[in-house]
């Protein structure tokens, strides 16, 4: 058997190749990636100054909600933006996560701590049943089943009362603890949700700069090109979908034990849907677009308490303008500013 | 020379009552580049699917390396070693050039997704062995230099250089080229031939389907011609030439176009 190998780099001396590499993308590669992690845990120190500077328990609140909303936002980003699949039933497995978690707490004393994981294992289980069939199928058959699969969670939320308390919600959900201390207040519950949300961004951070995250983009692109390579597309597809319902099921253990309370509603179709626009107004696709989702997925509401309607219109018109004049997404926003600037001063 | 790297036994292909391909029987052999030729609709580019997975044959055998390997999905049959380029580009355009051939090397790798989240050492030590390898690769192919640019930008010439590099990137033993130089300039297309001449000096096996005869002439040991799914006629280049079939079929066509 002859071995052709076209990588050995017998073509250019080792030590230009090497020289090479050293100068050219390689570096600029790993200082790009780097920069990155650099930018989360700068921003994530900064953050833990909210609970000292907020003027009240209500701000910590929003910061809490805001942080929840990230993990929900990043985890719907990382299957529609990366993995190129449109799940219209994330909001199930948010509520899918915070019912697991919640009612093994309530009905049979499971510590959060547990629940944690128990509801990422859970909402990833439920994800992975759905997927398996689902995937296989090429068009929009996970958009559908999605769809389906949330309507028949809100159901069961609203009517085994027995279990998850009904339309009155899931009432006395115990806080997370910490040596015996109840983490009960907005303060204390934030390290947890501050650090859960670190770990999580990390976490898909890593993922987008791995073999496993390169494969998902190119499937998403290309998955005929992907095919060809060796590329499992449909096992990959299936670990993306099944990976982002587990984060989903995290937001949500999170959600019930600093709220200490779930409400059918909050986990309905019209928030999958919502949250599907947070991934788009941010940036599909693009790292840090689910900061910025989950920036104005938190606040605006809070701007329009007195006028319900008026948030959904709002939301309604923000994207299609935003779309429409920077179809990346705000995340998009810089670059394509710096490109029209370019272009100005060259024409 | 005798090492048989790809082996097709009575394929034949049927699409609602179209008959592509017909009884067709072929072999590959190790460290050869055989070129299947034939008039539009002779069978061609039904014969790189079949081989590639992406469709079924009604009934026949395709072994590759003595093994069967027609039940396979197409990435099954990429890991055993068989890589491809596209007539009309599968590359992934929202990625960096150096990205492309990175995901090439994917089978190299074995990092999980654990591993992935962590990004501990060892995933690392195996990225900066991925990167070397794509870098290596861009070298030889002229692209270092737009290493970080998004592939979709590059020109018609780059996308195919970049195409092969991607395919090269899994160190394939068996090449399938669909249509390598169509739609290039006469100096990228020799400059193409000269790389796949070159990667055959180092071992490589090719088979490509081409509509360039210059190119198939000069760079084929062997040519196989199709005609409405048939084989018509089997041998070097000079055979190929003077078979009569041939020349009633096909060549008298071809080289007026």
């Amino acid at each position: 058997m002859v071995s052709a190998s076209p990588v050995s780099g017998t073509h250019v001396a080792p030590s230009a190749a090497r020289e090479s590499l050293r100068m050219q993308p390689r570096s600029r590669f790993a200082i790009w990636r780097s920069s990155d992690h650099v930018r989360l845990v700068l921003i994530w120190l900064a953050l833990l100054a909210v609970p000292f500077i907020a003027p009240n328990a209500y701000v910590v609140s929003l910061a809490n909600l805001a942080l929840i909303n990230l993990i929900l936002i990043a985890s719907l980003n990382l299957l529609m933006g990366f993995g190129g699949q449109i799940s219209l039933g994330q909001a199930g497995f948010f509520g899918l996560g915070a019912y697991a978690s919640g009612v093994l707490n309530v009905k049979w004393g499971v510590s959060a701590w547990l629940g944690l994981p128990a509801a990422a294992l859970i909402a990833g289980v439920a994800a992975f049943v759905i997927g398996l069939p689902t995937l296989r199928l090429r068009g929009h058959y996970l958009s559908m089943a999605t769809l389906g699969w949330n309507a028949i969670l809100v159901v069961f939320f609203n009517q085994f009362v027995s279990l998850t308390g009904g339309p009155n919600g899931l009432l006395g959900v115990k806080p997370f603890a910490f040596f015996g201390i109840a983490l009960d207040t907005e303060q204390r519950a934030f390290p947890v949700v501050w650090l859960a949300s670190l770990l999580i961004m990390l976490a898909i951070l890593n993922l987008l700069h791995s073999r496993i995250g390169r494969a998902l983009r190119a499937v998403a692109t290309n998955e005929l090109g992907a095919d060809a390579i060796g590329i499992d597309s449909f096992g990959i597809k299936l670990m993306c979908f099944t990976v982002s319902a587990a984060l989903a099921g995290i937001a949500g253990s999170l959600y019930v034990h600093v709220n200490q309370y779930a409400s059918p509603d909050t986990f309905g179709i019209s928030i999958s849907i919502l949250l599907i626009v947070m991934v788009a107004l941010g940036g599909s696709g693009t790292y840090w677009g689910p900061c910025l989702g989950a920036l104005i997925y938190t606040a605006v509401p809070q701007l329009l308490l007195n006028y319900e309607d008026a948030e959904l219109m709002l939301f309604g018109l923000g994207m299609l303008v935003v779309l429409i004049v920077f179809p990346g997404g705000l995340a998009g926003v810089p670059d394509a500013l710096r490109r029209r600037f370019a272009s100005w001063r060259h024409p | 020379m005798t090492e048989k790297l790809l082996q097709v036994d009575d394929l034949t292909c049927r699409f609602d009552g179209v008959t592509a391909i017909a009884d067709l029987s072929f072999d590959v052999s190790v460290g050869e580049i055989k070129a299947v030729i034939g008039p539009n609709g002779a069978g061609k580019s039904t014969l790189f699917n079949v081989i590639a997975g992406v469709t079924r044959a009604s009934s026949g055998q395709v072994r590759f390396d003595g093994e069967r390997i027609d039940h396979l999905p197409t990435f099954r049959r990429a890991r055993r070693g068989i890589a491809r380029t596209f007539q009309n580009l599968q590359i992934f355009r929202e990625m960096s050039v150096l990205e492309n051939v990175m995901v090439g090397r994917h089978t190299h790798g074995a990092a999980g997704l654990m591993q992935a989240i962590i990004h501990g050492p060892a995933l690392q030590a195996e990225e900066h062995a991925i990167v070397a390898a794509a870098m290596d690769l861009l070298n030889r192919f002229g692209l270092a230099g737009k290493a970080d640019v998004q592939a979709g930008t590059l020109s018609f010439g780059q996308l195919k250089m970049l195409e092969l590099a991607r395919a090269l990137a899994s160190e394939p033993r068996l090449l399938l080229l669909d249509e390598p130089v169509a739609g290039l300039p006469r100096a990228e297309a020799d400059q193409m031939g000269e790389i796949i001449s070159g990667l055959n000096r180092e071992g490589m096996t090719v088979l490509l389907v081409e509509h360039n005869m210059r190119m198939v002439m000069s760079l084929s040991h062997d040519i196989l011609v199709l005609n409405n799914g048939y084989r018509i006629a089997e041998g070097t280049a000079d055979e190929v030439r003077r078979n009569r079939e041939v020349l009633a079929a096909y060549l008298g066509e071809a080289e007026d176009a």
